[in-house]
């Protein structure tokens, strides 16, 4: 899979390059601008120091899960197929080392998964759903989005439903086509009383996905499936947690601001390579948590560099990035010095061949940099 | 349970009964391979006759040969004892069954022949204990039990299939879309409120019965006052439970307060009968500041933690900007809303049924529903999770007849919502939603099989809404007049139900009047008070969004806040800032 994976999202006919790319693009240690650009807000987790075992994506959803049911009895896993180990092995081990009580598989039906899981959580406990593909998530819309979310609101803090946790892989992976591809981050963003998180790395999605389970609101928590195998570093063995609605500035730079969030972060990393070697200083900033989002790191940002260019694999139209990008005018329309600009997926359903023209690529990046900075 | 270890001693329980040959009834007892629990056989020895047909298999060679089938119950759920075709055949003989018996008794279960499995019983504490969660569970068919061929009394192939024996037959014969015969209605009181000879219920004591039906009463005047308080435009909105009091009140009835509800919203009666006061009530229905809801949502929205009753939703909406049957005010602006069937809830209550059987508790969940929400997804996707997941949970369906205008002949073609029980693997009962008594017994039954047998129940209430489906509808429009008057007086449960009561010399005409006068009292105090409470104050439109408020929130109240004070007037004065 791997392979198919590189071959469609790296440049064309070149399969190579990607895996170093991703690899490097999420070590963090391969920033333009050197080690003094580690990330503003930690470089590492807070508190776990430099270290730990190389660890591919899946692997450290995997080891966040073990550390969530084991360290609180009431936490459960299940969805489909989650029983032998999940379709993208993120569940490997779990029913084995925590019983079938705690770990199972439901029905397959979402609405009935997500339902389960409100009213499993409206009991106190963590609730930690699979929906299998973010594509499948869309009959569990009512639930999330009228349930899920206004639990806590509707009833005065009556009853909330804080311990649910729904994860689900997204984006695209080079051969899903229209429903194995879908990036639908943008239509949960819309609903007040939900979190959206994306880690972009594995480090990242265990301290990022642990801070889900453990938050007292109803998140939902897209993974990016390209990254499941491809992305390895160091991950600490310990339980750690990562800040939600706090971005992380990955790479330091003065010319211009990208912001983009989970495996599209390792396609705009390249191009501020690119850009870098023709002198233009480029800032990324991983969103992670992207309602509520960090807005004042974003700002600070653009009123430092002057510009901003916001990528995702979604569709460009409704995206979230159009919230971003009407929020940053809004705060910093006078240091502006190039309008705000979008490299995002078509307005299309998700190609199968066509994939490669489809998505935000590495040099419609590059272009889109040059293009602001020369504004 | 696994009675494979024991193949051996069944066998010789069986063969050494001579009068058991051919076609006759067993009984008997052994234990299992503990030697720890009791198990009862119940069964019958079907002998057939001389194999005629030639079949492919095994079975061939032994064309013209006889063969037994042994075939056993233990309580209600089926004990396989079926002999292998190649067993059958060696069986021919009582001495050649004992030889069998001894060759395959060490084989035990793995060689699928001899094998039994009995529903839980004897020694088994029941309960709804995690232990017991597989119990039900069928398992995967291992290679060799596929490989076993094996033949019914006909001689037509069974075959192993997941969830049980399958029988192969060669006529093509569809199943029927109907039984011939509607599903019996259980009740124990007759239209007079005269116990219907024979009929069995749970008994109710003096202090209940009356307590059942000041409930009942205190609803319907509840209904009377409120409705006319949204009339009288002091509330924007009200929906009656008038037809279904026995429904309300007689289900919590049989409920314990561990029970934890996930309502609809035409059942406030459980409410009423876990406390929530008549205060309370009013509090809501004016979203003053005592509301519990801090005046979020629509009146008739109640929840209440301290009740085990979780906060009423209505998300599945029906908008419609024509009719002007469908008009409510907000706040001084008309909007057309109503709401259609209300479903979402239904699996909220399986999730926290398996967080009650994960816990031991001594409890369950029940969730309300109308024939309307029956057709909702989350209905079937909620049955199906909790037959799947084993879960202690009653699903309480109310058929009223109507999900706003539309009729059930128009909502679906089976026989109402009870016949979809069996489909799921979900045992079911239909009970005269009219009748206090038998509500009160089918409850109180349910909530005992889901809690000790760890498995969800069905009930569908044969009821009617009496009422409009809310102030914003005119059901008249769309149903005769003559059939609401019908089911309000020949059918109404408070009458029927009074009738008993008083039967028992339990209650007179000047308790009556008493009754209904304190209650109204109260009623219209409580109104009065509720209007003079103060309305939520503007910051609680942003809490609770989040359990702490995020900055955006933040911006967004000072932002509205400085508009206010540039424009007052478009604004509720009665808000607190």
């Amino acid at each position: 899979m791997a392979m198919a994976i590189a071959s469609r999202r790296g440049p064309a006919g070149s399969g190579g390059p990607l895996a170093t790319m991703v690899l490097r693009g999420l070590s963090s240690s391969s920033c333009p601008a050197a080690g003094a650009a580690r990330g503003r807000n930690e470089g590492s987790p807070p508190g776990t120091g430099e270290g730990g075992k190389p660890l591919n994506l899946f692997s450290a959803i995997n080891q966040a899960l073990h550390i969530a049911l084991e360290t609180d009895p009431r936490a459960y896993v299940f969805g489909e197929d989650v029983g032998f180990g999940g379709v993208f092995r993120c569940t490997t081990g779990l029913a084995e080392r925590f019983g079938r009580n705690r770990v199972f598989n439901t029905p397959l039906c979402e609405q009935g998964i997500a339902g389960f899981a409100v009213g499993l959580a409206a009991m106190g406990n963590r609730a930690i759903a699979e929906i299998q593909f973010a594509d499948y998530i869309f009959p569990a819309f009512d639930q999330i989005v009228n349930e899920a979310a206004k639990f806590r609101y509707r009833s005065g803090n009556e009853f909330n439903c804080g311990g649910l946790t729904i994860r689900s892989p997204y984006g695209a992976v080079g051969h899903g086509g229209h429903y194995h591809s879908q990036s639908p981050e943008a239509f949960f963003c819309h609903v007040p009383g939900l979190k959206v998180v994306i880690p972009r790395s594995p480090r990242q999605a265990k301290g990022l996905l642990l801070a889900s389970i453990r938050d007292p609101n109803p998140v939902v928590f897209f993974e990016p499936k390209w990254l499941y195998r491809l992305a390895v570093e160091d991950v600490p063995e310990h339980d750690y947690m990562l800040p939600l609605s706090q971005a992380e500035v990955i790479c330091e730079g003065t010319d211009i601001t990208l912001v983009g969030w989970g495996a599209q972060l390792s396609v705009m990393e390249q191009a501020c390579e690119i850009a870098e070697k023709d002198g233009i200083s480029c800032e990324l900033i991983d969103l992670r948590t992207l309602i509520p989002w960090d807005k004042d790191t974003v700002e600070a940002s653009v009123n430092k560099t002057g510009r901003l260019l916001v990528s995702h694999e979604a569709p460009l139209t409704g995206g979230f990035g159009a919230e971003i990008a009407a929020a940053i005018v809004d705060r910093c329309f006078l240091r502006l010095e190039a309008p705000v600009t979008r490299v995002c997926g078509l307005d299309t359903p998700f190609p199968l061949v066509y994939e490669p023209f489809y998505l935000p690529t590495k040099n419609k990046v590059v272009d889109a940099i040059k293009a602001a900075v020369n504004y | 349970m696994c009675l494979a270890d024991t193949s051996e001693e069944l066998w010789e329980f069986i063969h050494t009964r001579d009068n058991l040959w051919p076609q006759s009834n067993f009984e008997g007892r052994t234990t299992d391979v503990t030697g720890k629990n009791s198990i009862t056989i119940v069964g019958t020895i079907h002998y057939c006759g001389k194999i005629t047909r030639r079949r492919r298999g095994d079975m061939t060679r032994e064309s013209g040969r006889t063969y037994p089938e042994v075939r056993s119950w233990g309580g209600e759920d089926p004990v396989a004892v079926v002999l292998s075709p190649m067993a059958a055949w060696l069986a021919g003989s009582r001495a050649a069954a004992k030889q069998l018996a001894r060759k395959l008794a060490p084989l035990g279960s793995l060689h699928g022949g001899i094998g039994a499995s009995l529903r839980r019983g004897g020694s088994d504490p029941g309960g709804c204990s995690p232990r017991g969660f597989h119990s039900r569970r069928v398992g995967t068919m291992r290679a060799d039990a596929i490989a076993a061929q094996e033949y019914d009394v006909n001689a037509n192939q069974v075959m192993d299939f997941p969830g049980g024996k399958v029988r192969f037959v060669a006529d093509m014969r569809f199943l029927s879309e109907s039984p011939k015969e509607r599903v019996n209605c259980y009740r124990v009181l007759d239209d007079d409120g005269q116990a219907i000879s024979g009929s069995s219920f749970k008994e109710v004591s003096k202090e209940t019965a009356l307590r059942m039906y000041s409930a009942m009463v205190t609803l319907q005047i509840m209904d009377i006052i409120f409705y006319e308080a949204q009339r009288q435009g002091r509330i924007s909105f009200y929906l009656t439970t008038i037809g279904e009091e026995a429904i309300n009140i007689a289900s919590p009835a049989a409920l314990t307060m561990d029970d934890v509800v996930f309502p609809q919203y035409r059942e406030p009666g459980v409410l009423l009968w876990r406390g929530f006061t008549l205060q309370e009530f009013a509090n809501q229905l004016f979203g003053n500041k005592s509301d519990y809801g801090k005046g979020r949502q629509m009146p008739i929205h109640y929840g209440s933690n301290k009740l085990n009753y979780f906060t009423v939703s209505s998300p599945i909406a029906y908008v419609t900007s024509h009719s002007n049957l469908f008009y409510f005010q907000i706040l001084g602006t008309v909007a057309c809303v109503t709401y259609l069937v209300h479903s979402t809830q239904i699996p909220h209550a399986v999730g926290a049924a398996y967080s009650l059987k994960m816990d031991g508790k001594e409890a369950c969940a029940v969730t309300f529903f109308g024939d309307g929400g029956t057709s909702e997804g989350d209905f079937h996707a909620a049955l199906n999770f909790a037959a799947v997941l084993e879960v202690p949970v009653v699903f309480f369906c109310r058929n009223n007849g109507w999900a706003i205008s539309t009729p059930t002949s128009e909502q679906f073609r089976s026989d109402g919502a009870v016949v979809r029980g069996e489909a799921y693997g979900i045992r079911s009962i239909r009970v005269d939603g009219n009748d206090a008594l038998a509500v009160y017994s089918a409850v109180h039954a349910a909530r005992e099989m889901a809690i000790r047998e760890c498995r969800p129940i069905l009930i569908e209430a044969l009821t009617y809404r009496v009422g409009h489906h809310s102030t914003s509808d005119d059901s008249t429009k769309y149903r005769p007049v003559d059939e609401i008057e019908h089911w309000r007086t020949a059918r109404d449960p408070i009458s029927r139900y009074r009738k008993w009561v008083e039967g028992n010399g339990w209650w007179n005409d000047a308790e009556e009047t008493e009754l209904r006068r304190n209650v109204r009292e109260e009623l219209l105090g409580a109104v009065q008070a509720a209007e003079r409470v103060e309305k939520p104050p503007l910051a609680e439109l942003f809490t609770d969004v989040y359990d702490v408020t995020p900055s955006n929130l933040w911006e967004q109240e000072q932002s509205l806040r400085r508009t206010i004070q540039r424009h007052p007037q478009d604004y509720p004065p009665d808000v607190p800032l």
